[in-house]
């Protein structure tokens, strides 16, 4: 007889292991959902998760791995603060486009001002601002009319898709484009242009905002009482209550943060490796980002290596794309597949697997 | 602006059929919730089964058996999630996000060759005498079967949720799941049998709209259709009538927007596209906005795991 008994304490070693054991049986289930798609397994993990780093044309795939990591962890370690302290945002894709909108408005509004000093910080503080308060929406109604953040949040996210695709074509569009969708490209006006920083290595300002994020992130939890009250009410949100920790301003905190954030990566996005607005401008690292906080134990340090795990996968994804003719759909199944093993082995933190030899009266 | 072209009739049969995956897959999630269980994976179950329900009438041409496989395909992923919620004790709300990302990937990936293809008919419903019917006979008679289903399913969930002994237990599963236990229910037979009936269901919707609606496969062809669905549940305040009267209420907007889109009314396309979500959000906001009558149905224990050594 197999039963599960629960631990006094969530166990620290397995905390850290469950993330490796969760790659390693991903790798295996995604080894054999390719070998069922009639790929050679082991080539294809080999090209998602070796060559991209070590391979031979890894200079190449190195710079991509920051350029893909930077948005997933700023994103990510937004929506673990939130979700340390029970207050789901799950629209951070609705958060990043605004962000994106927001910020690539300010710059192009400035075009063709050469004032770098002025243009670049401005098109910043309001992609952080349009993603601040687009995440405002759903802390407000739930703070003041007591609505689900999760459904309105992810509503959200339509709604948002709808108004890319309405500034791609009417408001931002490029007055030069001979009609096409699709604001001016902001990477050809040097004034707005989140460039590479070091040539080749896919830094740009989002990778730097996404390792101070880590590093404040991590002050943030572990020094400040902020991080202590987020944690307390995603402990025991009474026991917060009795703390003085006020519930309505925490949800508004842990969105508004998240929000900024998101609203942050979608416009060094735009800025730099989109270069513009147009309607498949987003391509769901908001919704990858909930694995990476999932992955990375809502831990900033733990974000910063899942960031830099799912990136891996999406440009390996790419290259076993181009090389081996595996479909983009699989990679989006390889990384739902990880989120699965890691929340079915998460029961090993929690509780303690007894089997017992014999059946008891 | 013609908006003399919308033909009432037809709108209103329009509103019948596009309410209806919605309507499937939120009276699947009322019966999942009752029972104490929040499954968020709703947009992922319909668009798998959106797309095994084609797959298998495209290849069998039997849309009976694509509403078979549908059922059966998205029920499975259902029980996937039940497993690790139920039985690994996984949080609910990350692991029904995680069967949407997967069901949204899975299933583009088995509708690769399926694009652009055109499913095989499924024919409507003429009830006999009552189809012939001036006006009435058209609107409401002349359905296809899955309507009729639907509007079956809430007069039978309503039905079995107040009215039978298995009924009251999954109620007491979802109220107290530590008293439910006590009593010698169980708790974990008891969800799993909801989980995978909410997902069955929620394939069926997808189903319907493959193969009836659209009739096609396209990727993400469920557009937050299942969101809606768990918005209509929190709307309709866990009763089947009024989660009906969300469905329908959802399925009138989204046929009147695109009415208005093709009659070229002057207001622009995004902002009509957006408006069944922003809507949603509306009456979520007004049916939540009192706490004491939103909350006076919910099931106490949503949401919460449950380990029987306490």
């Amino acid at each position: 007889m197999i039963r599960l008994e629960r631990r006094p304490a969530p166990s620290r070693a397995w905390a850290w292991a469950t993330p490796l054991l969760a790659v390693l049986a991903t790798m295996v289930a995604g080894g054999l959902l390719f070998a069922f798609l009639g790929k050679d397994p082991l080539l294809v993990i080999r090209t998602i998760f070796w060559d991209p780093v070590l391979g031979e044309f890894a200079f190449y795939y190195r710079g991509q791995l920051l350029v893909k990591a930077g948005p997933l962890v700023l994103i990510a370690i937004g929506l673990s603060l939130g979700f340390r302290a029970g207050v789901w945002n799950i629209g951070a894709e609705g958060q990043y486009i605004m962000g994106a909108i927001c910020g690539a408005a300010v710059g192009l509004a400035f075009y063709p001002l050469e004032a770098r000093w002025l243009v670049f910080p401005m098109m910043v503080l309001a992609g952080g601002l349009g993603g601040f308060l687009w995440a405002m929406i759903p802390g407000i109604l739930r703070t003041r009319f007591n609505t689900n953040e999760i459904l309105v949040s992810l509503l959200l996210v339509y709604v948002a898709e709808q108004i890319l695709a309405w500034m791609a074509l009417g408001p931002l569009r490029s007055p030069d484009g001979s009609g096409f969708p699709g604001s001016r490209n902001l990477r050809h006006y040097d004034a707005a242009a989140n460039h590479e920083l070091i040539a080749g290595s896919g830094m740009h300002w989002g990778v730097v905002a996404a390792f101070i994020a880590v590093i404040l992130g991590h002050v943030l939890l572990s020094r400040h009482i902020l991080g202590f009250n987020i944690r307390l009410a995603g402990a025991s949100p009474r026991a917060a209550r009795f703390a003085g920790v006020n519930p309505g301003l925490l949800v508004l905190t842990c969105l508004g943060m998240s929000g900024a954030l998101a609203g942050f990566a979608g416009l060094f996005e735009v800025a730099g490796p989109a270069g513009q607005i147009n309607i498949d401008f987003n391509v769901g690292y908001g919704f990858t980002a909930i694995i990476v906080a999932f992955l990375g134990r809502l831990h900033p340090v733990g974000i910063l290596l899942a960031g830099f795990l799912m990136a891996l996968t999406y440009i390996g994804g790419e290259a076993a794309q181009a090389t081996l003719g595996v479909p983009a759909a699989a990679i989006q199944v390889f990384q739902g597949l990880l989120l699965f093993f890691l929340l079915a082995l998460d029961v090993l933190t929690n509780y303690r697997i007894r089997i017992d030899a014999r059946a008891r009266a | 602006m013609d908006l003399g072209s919308i033909n009432p009739d037809l709108l209103v049969a329009a509103l019948l059929l596009a309410s209806t995956p919605i309507l499937l897959s939120a009276m699947g999630e009322l019966v999942v919730e009752k029972s104490g269980v929040l499954n968020l994976g709703v947009e992922g179950m319909m668009i798998v089964g959106a797309v095994a329900g084609f797959i298998a009438a495209v290849e069998s041409g039997s849309p009976a058996l694509g509403f078979l496989a549908a059922a059966a395909a998205a029920a499975a992923l259902a029980l996937l999630f039940g497993v690790l919620t139920q039985v690994l004790l996984s949080n609910q709300v990350a692991t029904g996000l995680g069967l949407t990302l997967f069901g949204l990937g899975i299933s583009s990936l088995m509708g690769q060759g399926y694009v652009g293809i055109r499913p095989p008919a499924s024919p409507r419903l003429e009830l006999p005498v009552l189809s012939d019917l001036p006006i009435l006979g058209p609107v409401l008679f002349s359905q296809h079967a899955l309507v009729y289903l639907s509007l079956a399913l809430v007069v039978g969930v309503w039905w079995y949720l107040r009215s039978t002994r298995s009924g009251l237990v999954l109620r007491a599963v979802g109220e107290s799941h530590e008293a439910a236990h006590a009593l010698g229910y169980s708790v974990l037979g008891t969800r799993l049998a909801a989980i995978a009936f909410g997902g069955a269901l929620a394939g069926l919707g997808g189903a319907c709209l493959s193969l009836v609606i659209v009739p096609q496969w396209t990727e993400g062809m469920t557009a937050g259709r299942g969101w809606i669905a768990l918005a209509i549940v929190v709307f309709g305040s866990w009763r089947a009538w009024r989660v009906l009267l969300g469905a329908y209420l959802f399925g009138g907007v989204s046929v009147l927007q695109l009415n208005l889109q093709a009659a070229g009314i002057a207001i622009p396309v995004e902002l009509l596209s957006m408006s069944p979500y922003l809507i949603t959000i509306l009456v979520l906001v007004i049916i939540s906005s009192d706490k004491r009558r939103a909350q006076a149905n919910a099931p106490n224990s949503l949401g919460r795991t449950f380990h029987a050594s306490g």
